[in-house]
């Protein structure tokens, strides 16, 4: 496999965010000779692609757009969801910087096919210039025609809103996004109904990752054939993978989906000089950690998931020896504590309990049987929560525990800070440690 | 600031831009942050009466989103990522050392007003470690020395401007970009950085590309040829 630039092929370009920029190769070349075959054009060709939707959980994207009830007489929406959160997950934003173009002319040729009317745009609130950037591209997009009524004189109308959360992970959860975009709490809904069929204002709603959407034009140009020319039978097309961490060189990656981590590793220079490989996280904090020993894993969503894992954003953390694991952890379990929306007991409850018990490995103030206590609590919650985050929650102690025992034990008699030390770790360590002198 | 006219015109602009006029709520709390420094009673007030909802319903809200500030935050409101991958490359450094120098703890603010500093969680800047804000602009790749010199600046009220955004701007400019109004800003800073070109600038240097694209797209079949032309085309689809 290879990298593969496509959503990212001119962001080295001054331009890449404007329309200028986005025109210049070939940008909403696609609007006019989408809108105007029938909707279904699309989604078989989206379907016949087999692209996977990049939100994390991987759902094929033409099969979701066919759930949506067809004639039914009511509106439909197209939202996006834009809230980036997870612990790890740096692609879309970079994505709305550099090339919102894509995005807004995924989101007409989507709304097209599910027969919306409206399309909605939720960027987490926490990243302004994502959001100027967005509702920059919407403006000069309707300036042009790409947007609005009639568009390019087809008769298809399509409205996009671009919305600004307010600092809130849970709202990345498809029907928390929706609950938030009308104005309430952003807390999971119980799910049947599905958003295809009762989504926003109960309406049938298609909820798609921007990078999933930001996919659409290229599909629709290049076809389904060529996108299958890269990745596997199950994980087709490119993708923007990130390598975070301690590497000489991170960043975004695009490439072909079935590139292994060391690979991705490789291109980004490696492990920093002088360090080696401890344990690596394929696609954000709520998958499982993977060992030096998998780094030859096709990096697809069949793979991850026989290796235990899962592909998740395909944003990979990468951490070296200094990092004490148990630090790691806990410093997660304050996370899902933090952003638990409190809808449910075994999350709620078990969110609250983890977080304490995890401090007390990390503070050297654990006991013995607290080892087991933890992963019994973390067996006890997965599967019985009311959304994806408390399973979340309770994954990533049992694959530590099972690499990193040592450092468990540990925790019941040295403060993680004294196992590892916090400086050797950061990556102006050399520069700490010159002036830690001093001090 | 308070409440104006103004405000409730600029409010009802934010409701007509959606179907359901409650779906306007969020925008319209970060509008009264953008007038008042934080989301007051008198704001709850004014989102509940142009919503037709309760005070309570619209205070649920805002209890729920960490943007919504009840107490007045600094001038400048300072947030360190001090999730994992932030903290371990340095976060928990920089967060000490400015809690420090500040005298201020985990949603506190200067004595004089202008910085107040949050624990944030991850900002989707991973590859940009260790990631702070100012005002919700992204400051990357961080040390303690820069992290000090940036709070230095924002307090003598010097320009400090985003590793990838605009300068810098108050609290309350941003709250009120953040609410849907336009602020001109969209261009400022790079299209993208040396971190989101890697993979980019890698491929070149390599000659990795993606396959080549076909000649024909699926949906040049359906159209004629001259589908470009615009008169052409209104013929086909009448
Ligand atoms: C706690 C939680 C947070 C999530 N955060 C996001 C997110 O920030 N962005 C996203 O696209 N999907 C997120 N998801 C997944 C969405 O629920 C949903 O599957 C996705 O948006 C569907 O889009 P896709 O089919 O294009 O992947 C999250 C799920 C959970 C349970
Ligand atoms: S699992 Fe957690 S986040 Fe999800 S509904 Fe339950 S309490 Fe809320
Ligand atoms: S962990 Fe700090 S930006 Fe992601």
């Amino acid at each position: 496999m290879a990298l593969t630039p496509v959503l990212t092929a001119h962001w080295d370009e001054a331009d890449s965010f404007t329309l200028a920029g986005y025109r210049r190769h070939g940008g909403y070349d696609m609007v006019e000779k989408v809108l105007s075959a029938p909707p279904d054009d699309l989604i078989t060709v989206v379907k016949d692609s087999g692209l996977r939707g990049r939100g994390g959980a991987g759902f094929p994207t033409g099969l979701k757009w066919s759930f949506v009830p067809q004639g039914d007489g009511k509106a439909h929406y197209i939202v996006i969801n834009a809230d980036e959160s997870e612990p790890g997950a740096c692609k879309d934003i970079p994505l709305m910087l550099a090339n919102p173009h894509a995005l807004v002319e995924g989101c007409v040729l989507a709304a097209h096919a599910i027969r919306a009317s409206h399309a909605f745009i939720y960027i987490r609130g926490e990243v302004v210039h994502a959001v100027r950037r967005v509702r920059a591209a919407v403006a000069e997009a309707y300036a042009a025609g790409f947007v609005g009524q009639n568009i390019l004189g087809t008769g298809i109308g399509v409205e996009i809103v671009v919305h600004a959360g307010a600092g809130a992970y849970i709202c990345g959860e498809e029907t928390a996004l929706l609950d938030s975009l009308e104005g309430r709490r952003g807390q999971p809904r119980l799910k049947p109904p599905f958003p295809a069929v009762a989504g926003l204002y109960a309406c049938p709603t298609v909820v798609n990752n921007v990078e999933t959407i930001a996919n659409i034009p290229t599909i629709a140009r290049n076809g389904a054939a060529w996108l299958r020319t890269m990745g596997t039978e199950k994980s087709p097309g490119f993708k923007l993978f990130s390598v975070s961490g301690h590497v000489e060189r991170p960043g975004v990656y695009e490439a072909a989906l079935g590139t292994t981590m060391r690979e991705l590793l490789e291109y980004a220079g490696g492990v920093r000089s002088g360090h080696e490989l401890k344990f690596w996280i394929p696609g954000g904090s709520s998958v499982p950690m993977l060992m030096p020993e998998h780094l030859d894993i096709p990096m697809t969503y069949e793979d991850m998931q026989g290796a235990g894992t899962m592909l998740g954003t395909a944003t990979a953390m990468v951490f070296d020896e200094t990092t004490s694991v148990v630090k790691a952890i806990s410093r997660w379990m304050h996370f899902y504590k933090h952003e638990s929306c409190g809808k449910c007991t075994p999350c709620r409850e078990g969110t609250f309990w983890l977080e304490q018990m995890l401090e007390r490995f990390e503070r050297g103030h654990a006991d013995l049987d607290d080892i087991a206590k933890v992963d019994e609590i973390c067996r006890q919650m997965f599967g019985r929560n009311f959304c994806a985050l408390g399973d979340a929650a309770a994954t990533p102690y049992a694959p530590a525990l099972k690499h990193f025992r040592d450092e468990f034990v540990a925790g019941t008699h040295t403060a993680a800070d004294d196992l590892f030390d916090p400086v050797a770790a950061t990556i102006f360590a050399a520069a700490a440690v010159g002036s830690g002198g001093a001090s | 600031m308070a409440l104006t006219e103004q405000t409730r015109a600029e409010a009802l602009s934010l409701v007509e831009r959606y179907p359901e006029p409650r779906s306007a709520l969020l925008p319209m709390l970060h509008l009264v942050q953008s007038q008042e420094g934080a989301v007051t009673s008198a704001g709850i007030a004014m989102c509940a009466d142009m919503l037709g909802l309760s005070a309570a319903e619209v205070a649920g809200v805002v209890t729920f989103y960490t943007m919504y500030k009840r107490h007045k935050v600094g001038r400048y409101h300072v947030g360190v990522c001090t999730n994992t991958l932030c903290a371990v490359l340095g976060g928990d450094a920089i967060w000490s050392a400015l809690s420090a120098r500040l005298g201020v703890g985990h949603d506190e603010v200067s004595a004089d007003g202008a910085v107040s500093l949050e624990r944030i969680e991850c900002q989707a800047a991973c590859s940009h470690a260790p990631v702070m804000t100012a005002n919700w602009e992204l400051l990357d790749d961080m040390d303690v020395a820069r992290a000090l010199e940036v709070v230095e600046r924002l307090q003598a009220g010097d320009e400090v401007v985003s590793t990838r955004g605009p300068r810098i701007g108050t609290f309350q400019e941003i709250e009120r970009s953040l609410a849907g109004f336009d602020d001109g800003l969209a261009g400022q800073g790079p299209a993208a950085d040396s971190r989101m070109t890697a993979g980019l600038t890698y491929a070149r240097e390599h000659q990795m590309s993606a396959p080549p694209a076909p000649e024909r797209s699926p949906f040049d079949a359906a159209a004629p040829d001259t589908a470009d032309d615009a008169d052409q085309h209104e013929t086909t689809g009448a």
